[in-house]
């Protein structure tokens, strides 16, 4: 009998300690909302999501409340870390999992380890005070710009493309390897047309997931990007400033009060829903075997 | 003893991963357009062996070899030898059936591309005599888009099959085909064997006896990584020299 009360007991604690998680992210979601949603109402959706001035403390007439440019800036940054990480983080991991012999993989895999390690603080400094200059001295501009932003966020985006990507292309069936190799094929051939097409829907999910990251990285980014609440002009200039949603509300929130401080809750709610659903998309790849056999 | 010209002969091979010694001084000759089948109990070295002929042994780690394998007269452990082009000459169908998670047509397709065929009619052509061959086109000639990974076991196998004759190859070496398969699968298989030899010279390795007896024109009995006897499948299930060969075939271990 007290053997069954004993079950019971730890059953109840591991629920209860399962539903913490639960409970906590529910409650934050509800909290934004509550506290970003009047604002929203407030200004409009259109006003609030695609209006290109931020002016929250108005000396004269209406504050403004638009957070396009920071919208935009957001997935620019982001992207930028891809199209720099993805495909030095792929070729890393096809190397340690397909060419590197045991010692050098262990002492790569060492390192990548170590610069999840990395506060992303320090990275911020190290941009702030080699990369901003460089990018200065070297490409033009005021050096704090979407660039620099999206070096740092790659640094960061790495170790995990890198390892989510060195598990997937590990969990490639060796047959598929071996099949490939007895119709004449070489490593290279076989790399490039049946493992990293086999190991796709993982590495898919990683980048995704390093997307969704690098969207709610704060401080780093904070600290290189120039934070102008402005669209980049020409567009495509990587090497003007911007201001990406996390900075924003990491800069202001301090002395915000009233709308001010809604709206900056607001922006957290669209960072939510974002990294939500990018987060989903990464569990869907993950799961669609695109017809490979787990 | 033997009519046909010798297309693969193995002579005095040993092989040694790290320090065990997995072949010792193996010397059997394969005929063309024969079928030779290896038998023995598992761990005796039947596969590690036909694995030698196509050097698929080279993606293991600490595996030696010395000794000779001659195929079209030169040693396929030569220095000069390009694994990659034996490999295109010998092809090979595993015990598990592998096809790769891509199109029936991708799949057989993927060796010619492999080796420069870009031709859209002449791929087309060569999947389906190669599906012809392997007596899988009345089947799934409908559907060569579908994934591979849909087909049942059988038929993968024999798609397996088909991928490797679409390179065109002079040996063809079966590392127990059917072991995975049920026994109507494995009878289209055998069948399938028959028919390849006309065109392919054979090399199965099977712990089927009755497969064994039923496929092949030679025979070779491995025990302990050692050529026990080697001869006419007829005498060798019929009159073995060899008492453990007698013992294996009847069943009395292994």
């Amino acid at each position: 009998m007290t053997q069954k009360l004993g079950e019971r007991i730890i059953e109840a604690f591991l629920f209860v300690s399962a539903a913490t998680a639960v409970t906590v992210v529910a409650m934050i979601t509800i909290f934004l909302v509550r506290e970003g949603l009047p604002v929203i109402v407030k200004v409009g959706v259109a006003n609030f999501g695609l209006g290109m001035k931020w002016n929250p403390i108005a000396m004269t007439g209406e504050p403004s409340y638009g957070i396009f440019p920071m919208i935009v800036a957001s997935f620019y940054v982001a992207i930028g870390s891809l199209v720099l990480a993805v495909p030095l983080g792929l070729a890393c991991a096809v190397f340690l999992a397909e060419i590197a012999p045991a010692g050098v993989r262990s002492i790569i895999k060492h390192a990548v380890e170590l610069l999840v390690g990395i506060p992303s603080v320090i990275l911020g400094f190290v941009g702030l005070v080699l990369l901003v200059p460089f990018i200065r001295d070297h490409f033009g501009g005021w050096g704090f710009s979407i660039l620099a932003c999206s070096i740092i966020l790659a640094i960061m985006a790495l170790p995990r493309i890198i390892s989510v990507s060195d598990d997937a292309i590990r969990a490639v069936p060796k047959d598929y390897k071996e099949a490939s190799f007895a119709l004449g094929a070489t490593h290279w051939y076989t790399i490039r047309k049946v493992i990293v097409p086999s190991a796709r829907s993982g590495i898919v999910a990683a980048v995704i997931l390093a997307m969704a990251t690098s969207i709610g990285e704060t401080m780093a980014v904070l600290m290189v990007a120039g934070n102008v609440s402005m669209l980049p002009s020409p567009i495509y200039d990587i090497l003007d400033p911007v201001r990406p949603m996390t900075a924003n509300i990491a800069l202001e929130m301090n002395y915000a009060t009233g709308d001010h401080a809604q709206a900056l809750f607001a922006t957290g709610v669209v960072l939510f829903i974002v990294v939500a659903v990018l987060d989903a998309i990464s569990h869907k790849a993950l799961k669609s075997k695109m017809g490979v056999e787990r | 003893m033997v009519e046909n010209k010798i297309e693969v002969e193995s002579r005095g091979l040993n092989l040694w991963y790290g320090d065990m010694q997995a072949l010792k001084d193996i010397t059997i000759t394969m005929p063309e357009n024969k079928v030779t089948a290896i038998i023995g109990p598992s761990g005796c070295g039947k596969s590690t062996f036909i694995r030698c002929i196509n050097r698929m042994n080279d993606l293991i780690k600490d595996c030696r070899v010395t000794g000779e394998l001659l195929f079209e007269g030169r040693n396929v452990y030569d220095k000069s030898v390009d694994a990659v082009l034996l490999r295109k000459k010998i092809g090979m169908v595993f015990q598990k059936p592998n096809p790769f998670p891509m199109s029936i047509y991708d799949n057989i397709a993927y060796g010619p591309r492999l080796h420069g065929t870009r031709n859209k009619e002449e791929l087309d052509r060569i999947v389906e005599d190669a599906l012809k061959s392997s007596a899988l086109w009345h089947e799934i000639h409908d559907k060569l888009d579908r994934s591979a990974l849909d087909l049942s076991g059988g038929q993968q196998q024999r798609l397996c099959i088909a991928r490797t004759l679409a390179v065109k190859p002079k040996v063809i070496l079966f590392d127990e085909p059917c072991s995975a398969l049920d026994p109507i699968s494995t009878a289209k298989i055998e069948d399938l064997i028959g028919n390849l030899k006309r065109d392919y010279t054979i090399v199965i390795v099977t712990h089927n006896m009755q497969q064994a007896a039923r496929v092949s024109d030679y025979t070779a009995f491995f025990l302990l990584g050692e050529l026990v006897e080697f001869g006419k499948t007829k005498q060798i299930f019929e009159m073995p020299e060899k008492k453990s060969t007698e013992d294996y075939i009847t069943g009395r271990f292994g």
